[in-house]
């Protein structure tokens, strides 16, 4: 289970083990603000379980994904705040 | 999108539908197991199957495994397209899934209580961010405030420990004196008994105080400190994070749309966990918390149940009443001070969706007034975290539950081209 | 307990809300009720769509005197209510349509209606995210959209001091010819006039109205903004407004000041249930699909249904009832109610105190369908 894959958050690589989820990723990437709520307040990852949506980011493009319960997949592109 | 039909499809893969898909499909009958993570589990489970550690997983996860159950991963039940179908929003698009027998095992989430900087970002669930370490969240050397209520904290706070978090401090909400009459209570169970000894054998070191709660978090960019009262005195921690919620809410939203009967905050069931809508049937949390080991033998009896086989449903009855008790017990002893609900100041923030503060819903009578005139509940999280903690606050119910249940792709809103398969072949193996 | 006003007004809807700011502009005490919260009813299921319609002299008439008075409010609009000017656009599918686009335009410029003739290029460069090979369309550049629930709000909070009390929670059994209204718990309002506002309940209050509930569907996305720009219409949307007898869907897009969408429409007759009709959002979702391909990855949050309050020709009610002076009618504005509902409190709080209106108020009596002499149909 030591595999390894490399995904980029916000343009920089980040190489983690299979079986991270993309918040974690972004957590290893020293990311603490995944999001700014409407009035600009940052938003991190609160239930960790897909209830929330505190921890949406855009994944290959398509925004508002859950990070908490997205696997990172080789190559993916992950930006925050967009 | 393609249609599957099988008869009975289980909803949530925690210990409850596990117990309910085993039962189903070691009696030979086709059966679906559907939940929104990519692993099986649940939430109390987490890790488990890429890791075991606790026993009882090991041997449910295994039984699952080699169970003829058709699984489907990543995949959230999101309406109901007709009576006895379900839509449901897989990586690969949507997918019908038809059922003559329903069991929902959707679990619980964690309750959040706002309070002033709850919104900062390293303020999160005690269970979330265990589910997040275990999924490769780095915790080594960060520090740690465990707060609000439950014996949830305990095995977090563990959890963190052992993966090199430094725990400051356990803060329970419930006053000593109740938790300690819970301990008491736990001699009637010696399974839990030893399971709790084993915990605080192995937090040795770590400070837990009961009675004591967080008033307040702090910093700029995300929590720093943790300002914390026993309701004499106040003091503040530094950390990393801050671990904090006040026990679990059961997950009823999809209940709630195929219309079962609630009572007391709960899904309403019968002896063989049947809601009021026939052929539905409901196990676990969302009839009420009561821990694991009560959502298995509930799974055991919806799944009995299910394929019509009363007697052997039967014979669990007592180990349920057994773990009900544990059930009241819990909720009795980590019932919630009537403090907490002043913790949230005029500007703090409810709704986290939508930014919408404490005195603007004030103004308003029920959920669906403040709803429609502040937005409260209308943001991404459909109302669960705001909602449970209105209801908490303000004592309101949001019981208008609208599909998608889960926010999903547009595309995955059209209806099947196909006609569901009547007489389905389920894929072979666990993927379908 | 409210023997000091002069107005009874069944419904805090928007209809209901606009009569009551009117009345009390005029100097009258109004007490507003509803079974449910302000802008609770069909004002909270709709899109709140500022529309110039012309699919009949009077439709033209109310919503071009409703939508003057929308920007003449607009100003004090608080940000709640999201008003947003961003026009409605008209598309062309074809050439045919674009006929409808060049009669419209010259309908709407003779009307003094400022419009704007997009052709294929300048309609691609408009709405980057339509499909291509539309033909065209037509930007009517000062309608807007807003929040209607926040609009209702406004027009009661907002009205004389002490004008106006609104009791919210309270359900109306009944309106009796001597304008009391008679409440669940059994105790009764007094004042020198009802009126029923009550929407699609309206019929239960005034017996023989002939207002029938519309049924719609709507799917509300997460954020995402600049999508679209204008609330997009299809022109073949007409052709379904129209369709009085089958189940119809068009093509109906609204853009949300918070970056969300509104995807519409359907119209249904006979479909009482608030249920989510399956094969209805399918055939809404594929139209506003085969208009904006892209749109399918964006991500749906919530889906509804409302009812809208139609009459056999199209127009409201305003005015007094047939059978009893002391009960007035403002409902009946079927997809038009957002709009309508300023011109429609104007006309009644005039009618009441007998001043000349502003347009003609006779299209909208409530006398015309009772001799069967409907002006439209």
């Amino acid at each position: 289970m030591a595999e390894r894959l490399t995904i980029l958050v916000n343009g920089q690589p980040v190489d983690v083990r299979a079986g991270t989820v993309v918040a974690a990723a972004l957590a290893q990437a020293g990311v603490t603000q995944f999001r700014r709520s409407l009035h600009g307040e940052p938003r991190g990852p609160l239930c960790g379980m897909g209830v929330c949506g505190e921890c949406r980011v855009t994944i290959n493009g398509q925004p508002h994904c859950r990070s908490c319960l997205t696997l990172c997949a080789p190559g993916m592109e992950v930006r925050t705040d967009d | 999108m393609t249609s599957h039909a099988f008869e009975v499809v289980v909803v949530g893969a925690g210990p409850a539908g596990i117990a309910a898909a085993c039962t189903v499909a070691d009696a030979g009958r086709p059966v679906a197991l559907v939940d929104n993570s990519p692993w099986l589990g649940g939430q109390i489970w987490r890790g488990e199957e890429a890791n075991p550690v606790q026993r009882a997983a090991r041997q449910w996860l295994k039984r699952a495994a080699a169970a003829r159950v058709t699984i489907f991963r990543e995949a959230s039940v999101f309406t109901v397209s007709l009576p006895q179908r379900l839509l449901v929003e897989t990586p690969a698009g949507a997918v019908e899934l038809g059922w003559q027998r329903l069991v929902i095992a959707t679990g619980a989430r964690e309750r959040f209580v706002p309070f002033p900087g709850w919104t900062l970002p390293g303020v999160v669930g005690p269970g979330g961010l265990q589910a997040l370490v275990k999924a490769g969240w780095p915790i080594a050397g960060k520090r740690v405030v465990v707060a609000g209520s439950g014996p949830l904290l305990l095995a977090v706070a563990d959890g963190l420990k052992h993966r090199g978090a430094h725990i400051r401090l356990i803060a329970e909400q419930a006053p000593s004196s109740r938790v300690l009459q819970f301990g008491f209570a736990l001699g009637r169970h010696p399974a839990k008994l030893a399971q709790g000894l084993r915990l605080k054998a192995r937090l040795l070191g770590v400070p837990y105080r009961c009675g004591c709660w967080p008033v307040r978090a702090s910093g700029d960019e995300a929590a720093r400190q943790v300002t914390l009262t026993d309701g004499r005195r106040t003091w503040t921690e530094t950390c990393d994070y801050l671990a904090c919620a006040f026990g679990l809410a059961p997950n009823l939203e999809l209940p709630r749309l195929l219309g079962c009967r609630l009572a007391d905050g709960f899904v309403q069931v019968n002896e063989f966990q049947e809601t009021s809508v026939k052929d539905v049937f409901c196990a676990g949390e969302p009839t009420g918390i009561a821990g694991a080991d009560a959502a298995l033998v509930a799974g055991c009896i919806a799944g009995f149940a299910a394929i019509g086989n009363p007697g052997q449903a039967r014979a669990l009855f007592g180990a349920r009443a057994r773990w009900q008790r544990f059930g009241r017990a819990l909720r009795d002893a980590f019932a919630m001070r009537p403090e907490l609900r002043r913790l949230a100041e005029a500007e703090t923030v409810v709704c986290r969706c939508e930014d919408v503060r404490r005195g603007e819903l004030e103004r308003h009578d029920n959920w669906r007034a403040a709803k429609l005139h502040t937005r409260c509940g209308m943001g991404n999280c459909q109302g669960r975290v705001c909602g449970d903690a209105a209801n908490f606050l303000f004592g309101w119910t949001n019981d208008s539950v609208r599909p998608p249940l889960l926010p999903v792709r547009v595309t995955s809103l059209l209806s099947p081209v196909a006609d569901v398969n009547q007489n389905p072949t389920p894929p072979a193996g666990n993927q379908p | 307990m409210s023997a000091t006003a002069d107005i009874t007004i069944v419904g805090a809807g928007i209809v209901g809300a606009a009569c009551a700011a009117a009345c009390a502009q005029a100097g009258l005490n109004v007490v507003v009720v509803d079974r449910g919260p302000v802008g609770g009813g069909t004002t909270a299921a709709g899109m709140g769509h500022l529309v110039v319609m012309d699919d009949s002299p009077a439709q033209f008439a109310l919503t071009a005197y409703s939508r003057r008075l929308w920007r003449e409010l607009a100003p004090q609009l608080p940000s709640n209510v999201e008003f947003d000017p961003c026009g409605t656009l008209w598309v062309a599918a074809d050439e045919e349509e674009m006929a409808e686009v060049r009669r419209k335009e010259a309908f709407y410029r003779e009307h003094g209606v400022k419009v704007e003739v997009l052709d294929e290029a300048a309609l691609a460069q408009a709405e980057p995210n339509l499909r291509a090979g539309l033909a065209g369309g037509l930007v009517v550049t000062e309608d807007a959209v807003l929040y209607p629930p926040g609009a209702a709000r406004f027009l009661l909070e907002t009205a004389p001091a002490g004008r106006v009390q609104v009791r919210t929670g309270i359900e109306v059994n009944a309106i009796s010819r001597d304008g009391t209204v008679r409440l669940r718990d059994g105790t009764r309002l007094a004042a020198a006039v009802v009126v029923n506002a009550a929407g699609c309940d309206s019929p239960l209050l005034t017996p023989d109205l002939p207002v029938r509930k519309r049924k719609g569907h709507l799917v509300i996305t997460e954020r995402h903004p600049g999508f679209v720009r204008h609330q997009i219409v299809e022109l073949g949307y007409l052709k379904s407004a129209h369709a009085v007898a089958a189940d119809s869907v068009a093509f109906n897009i609204q853009p949300r000041k918070t970056g969300q969408m509104l995807i519409g429409s359907s119209r249904q007759f006979n479909a009482n249930s608030t249920e989510i009709n399956q094969p209805i959002l399918d055939r809404m979702v594929r139209r506003a699909l085969e208009y904006l391909p892209t749109l399918g990855q964006l991500t749906a949050i919530r889906c509804w249904t409302g009812h809208r309050a139609a009459t056999p020709d199209k127009l409201p009610l305003i005015g007094p009832s047939l059978d009893c002076e002391r009960v007035w009618l403002a409902t009946g504005h079927e997809g038009l109610g957002i709009t309508t509902s300023l011109g429609t409190g104007k006309l009644l709080a005039d009618l009441l105190l007998k001043r000349p209106t502003e347009i003609p108020a006779w299209p909208y009596s409530p006398e015309r369908l009772a001799h069967g002499d409907a002006p439209h149909g």
